[in-house]
């Protein structure tokens, strides 16, 4: 997403026409994309009908009900509901982990590779590519394969007698974190690589010169400097994983929802709730744009320093 | 000097990073031989799940959805290549004006907004429009978010480019048109196939837009190999899923090809 | 690769896309894992109309998406019978004239004229069984034929319990095991429904319809709520269970072949139907997915492993089977409340 915002143009020979150049961008993007994303708004405030489908007249029921739980027959007093904040929260934390994760493996892997001579470098990463292109359903399909009860994980754990009975990892939390933290793991790396790949190992020869440890070099100046590439990582991680849907679906089971089953439910599933389904789909769109607010922000302010 | 860009742990850890990438999809591939029914026992090399896949009861099945997956694919990534190569020569060579960093927010929008989100919101807009979900539904959704992804690699392509190229084409009189489809087009072509290719593979994977924007009846390979694993992972899903790691892997060897060939030109 | 190809391919494919409303095509929204597809690749040998067809995993799921606005692109639909009077009091089936049928004669008499579609104005009988529930003998060797398996499970099944997601089959499953009538609107009968499906959901591991037969075959889960034929095929590849008919009851139910509103392809779809009346294509269904067809003349034709197999045959102390049934809108609403709070 640290994509390529053209400060100053270098030319402008298709100055004049520049705006027939926009226009399908624009037109696809915007008819396509932001009008959709302002019609979900407005569903998200309408009423469902009684058997499914939407009935146009205005209603707060659907973010009433995610916040609040009125008892079965909806006339107690409304308590807090914990059930989709729960979900949510869990989202979040499966998200946030699977980030630490991948940074704590992908950082390691970037620095390894970024500095490899250049002739094998283009090896070792083209290794790292192979995965981030191959589908992601069948990526989860296949760890779904691996780690189920009577799986080739657990068939060789009991082989080489490390285990007597099948380890149940299916339909855990622990499954859903393994899911994610396997499908976005290139994502990581690949940012971090570019940032290494550019860093000036001058500062680092600077810092040795003055006696100072390899591991406070890395931890002072070495990650300061990569930051933008790390928090890139980070952002590529976090935000597709807070609203996966293949990881929790194919391997959580229905106990470990996350905002991406919840969603899923309301429109492909028996629940058939546009309405709360838009209003789900808009909170988790508010809290990724907050998250994205804030990096700009920080970004702004580092291109500043 | 090289001593210093050294962390111990940092070898295991990229080994051990490469065997969690590749385990997976290497047992995959291995079972997707195996002759028995079962799914865990190992039962004797066998080409039989193949067969199934290609010729079996549910082949036309199976047939269908990569032809859709396929022409999906090829046109949903050329609309997004025209439509980022226009975006990148406003973008880059276009001057500054009004509203500049508010189209590059705006290309960029599909990356930005997760793909559930997206994908209600593209169902939501084609249901309340009354269009009818069919093949077009998963085109016209997957051209958007393929846009940012062939914008990435072409806009890249552009910036390394000098502007002086065009401007002495330019100063020849030739015609802007011209000037960009004989000296500014080749110069970009490797940006130009990468961006294409990205969008290729981007609309090859999506599972979560096609499923809710698909209509009654069609499937892409995605979807087709959802519905079946909800069922249980059966060996000819192995087996598809091995063909289409094949096709990923050869993508990406074309795409690395390119980007060398570039490098080299320049 | 030139632009002026690149439009080329653009024109041609959208011009495929907009010529998708061909003649001879049948749009099915079926069950999954039913029909099988040899059937339906003869339907399309003898007819020339070239077949697709959509799945989904439950009666609800079913009606969501046709309400979300697939209603228009399918032909036919196979809903159980409770969902045929829903769809027909929402208006969603078109009407089969009289003498449109050719083979309407060749239904059986007692499902001909059913409460949820009185003289068979809107649908064909497809398929009937039952919903209860399969246990693993080898986990658990004791009594089974009470439905304190699913909703009061003894320690030894714990945590390996699967579930249909199919709201009106469990929820009446449920009603079943405490006793209380369907429909009910009483504050404090609703109240224990909610509060013992919600107790037992936490010795539940899993709400799988797709995939109730492979957590059974793959030792996934020891107990697992199924209908009757898919539990018989779970058996048939190796799982060593048993299909329950418990003391408090089980529920019965018939799946149709509905004529859906605004079929595209209205002509094949009664076309479709009539080949569904014929012996010898239903009792193929039959032999397939293990059910029992309401069609005359299918008996001779079924094979002998679904005569005699235990999941057709309750045993004679078994309790007759029940519907489920519809509810005012009113009621209905409280079940769907205690639906949601059950799966949130």
């Amino acid at each position: 997403m640290a994509g390529l915002v053209p400060s100053s143009g270098k030319s402008a020979a298709f100055a004049p026409a520049r705006i027939w150049l926009m226009l399908p961008s624009w037109a696809s993007i915007g008819f396509f994309l932001l009008l959709p994303v302002l019609l979900m708004l407005v569903y998200s405030f309408l009423t469902k009908e009684f058997r499914g489908g939407v009935v146009w007249e205005f209603s707060l029921s659907s973010y009433d009900r995610f916040f609040l739980d009125r008892g079965l027959f909806g006339d107690e007093p409304p308590q807090i509901e914990w059930t989709y904040i729960a979900i949510f929260w869990r989202s979040a934390w499966q998200a946030g982990l699977a980030t630490i994760l991948c940074l704590i493996v992908g950082f390691p892997t970037a620095w390894f590779i970024a500095t490899r001579p250049s002739h094998t470098r283009s090896l070792w990463l083209f290794l790292i590519t192979i995965p981030y292109w191959v589908n992601l359903l069948i990526r989860t399909v296949s760890m779904k394969f691996l780690i189920r009860d009577n799986g080739p994980l657990n068939e060789w754990l009991m082989a080489i007698g490390l285990i007597d009975a099948p380890i149940t990892m299916i339909n855990t939390n622990f499954a859903v974190q393994l899911g994610l933290f396997y499908s976005y793991l290139p994502f990581m790396v690949l940012p971090i690589y570019a940032a290494v790949e550019r860093y000036n190992f001058a500062l680092n020869e600077a810092a040795a010169d003055l006696y100072a440890p390899k591991w406070r070099v890395l931890w002072l100046i070495v990650l300061p400097v990569v930051r933008p590439g790390v928090i890139a990582g980070c952002i590529l991680v976090f935000v597709p994983s807070l609203g996966a849907f293949l990881a929790p679906d194919l391997l959580g089971g229905a106990k470990n929802w996350m905002i991406g089953s919840l969603i899923e439910d309301q429109f492909k599933g028996a629940a058939g709730n546009w309405p709360f389904g838009a209003a789900v789909a808009m909170v988790l769109l508010s809290i990724v744009l907050v998250v994205l607010f804030i990096y700009a922000r920080s970004h702004a302010r580092a291109s500043e320093q | 000097m090289s001593n210093l860009k050294r962390y111990p742990g940092f070898l295991p850890m990229t080994i051990f990073c490469l065997i969690l990438l590749y385990a997976p999809l290497l047992i995959v591939m291995v079972y997707s031989f195996n002759e028995s029914a079962s799914i865990t026992r190992w039962g004797g090399f066998s080409l039989v799940w193949y067969r199934d896949v290609f010729f079996g009861i549910e082949a036309a099945k199976y047939k269908a959805a990569a032809w859709n997956s396929l022409i999906i694919a090829m046109s949903a990534a050329s609309c997004a290549t025209v439509i980022a190569t226009c975006a990148a020569l406003a973008m880059l060579r276009g001057g500054s004006f009004t509203g500049k960093s508010a189209s590059f927010a705006l290309i960029n929008l599909p990356l930005m907004v997760p793909e559930i989100v997206t994908a209600v919101a593209t169902l939501i807009f084609f249901s309340s429009i009354g269009f009818q979900r069919g093949l077009l539904t998963i085109l016209v959704a997957h051209i958007v978010f393929c846009i940012p992804f062939a914008y990435l690699p072409i806009a890249a392509r552009l910036q390394g480019i000098e502007a002086h190229y065009e401007q002495a084409a330019m100063d020849l009189y030739a015609s802007r048109w011209r000037a960009f489809r004989l000296v500014l087009m080749p110069l970009m072509m490797p940006g130009i196939i990468a961006g294409f290719l990205l969008a290729f593979i981007i609309s090859l994977d999506d599972f979560i837009i096609t499923n809710f924007v698909k209509g009654a009846g069609i499937e892409t390979l995605p979807t087709a190999i959802f519905g079946a694993v909800k069922q249980g992972i059966k060996p000819d899903i192995m087996a598809i899923s091995t063909c289409m790691l094949m096709v990923s892997v050869l993508f990406v060897t074309a795409s690395y090809f390119v980007n060398r060939l570039g490098n080299q030109n320049n | 690769m030139t632009f002026g190809r690149l439009t080329t391919t653009v024109a041609a494919l959208t011009f495929c896309a907009g010529g998708a409303l061909a003649e001879g095509k049948l749009s099915i929204y079926h069950w999954f894992e039913y029909i099988p597809q040899e059937l339906l690749d003869r339907f399309s040998e003898e007819t020339g109309i070239e077949v697709t067809m959509d799945t989904y995993d439950s009666n609800e799921a079913m009606l969501a998406s046709l309400k979300g606005g697939t209603l228009g692109s399918y032909d036919v639909a196979v809903p159980g019978d409770y969902m045929v009077q829903i769809m027909r009091d929402e208006g969603m089936l078109d009407t089969i004239a009289e003498g449109e049928l050719i083979n309407k004669a060749n239904i059986e008499e007692q499902w001909l004229n059913v409460d949820f579609d009185p003289g068979r104005m809107h649908s064909i009988p497809y398929q009937w069984g039952s919903t209860s529930f399969a246990v693993n003998r080898e986990v658990y060797a004791e009594d089974i034929d009470t439905t304190d398996m699913i909703f009061n499970p003894p320690d030894a099944l714990k945590g390996k319990i699967n579930v249909l997601d199919t709201q009106g089959e469990l929820l009446a499953l449920a009603s079943l095991h405490l006793g209380i009538p369907q429909c009910s609107a009483d504050r404090e009968q609703l109240k224990k429904l909610s509060e013992t499906v919600n107790a037992a959901k936490a010795h539940w591991a899993s709400f799988n319809s797709d995939g109730a037969k492979d957590v059974l075959v793959s030792g996934d889960a020891a107990v697992g709520m199924i209908w009757n034929g898919f539990g018989a095929k779970a058996r048939v590849e190796g799982a060593p269970i048993e299909y329950a008919y418990p003391k408090e009851g089980y529920v019965v139910w018939m799946d149709n072949v509905v004529l859906l509103k605004d079929a595209p392809n209205r002509d094949n779809a009664i076309k479709f139907m009539d080949f569904l009346l014929e012996p010898e294509n239903i009792a193929e269904v039959s032999n397939f997915a293990q059910y029992t067809a309401g069609v005359k003349g299918v008996t001779p034709l079924l094979t002998d492993d679904l005569k005699s197999s235990p999941e057709q045959n309750p045993p004679a102390s078994a309790p007759a089977g029940t519907f489920v049934k519809v509810c005012d809108q009113e009621t209905q609403a409280l079940y769907d409340a205690i639906w949601t709070r059950l799966k949130k």
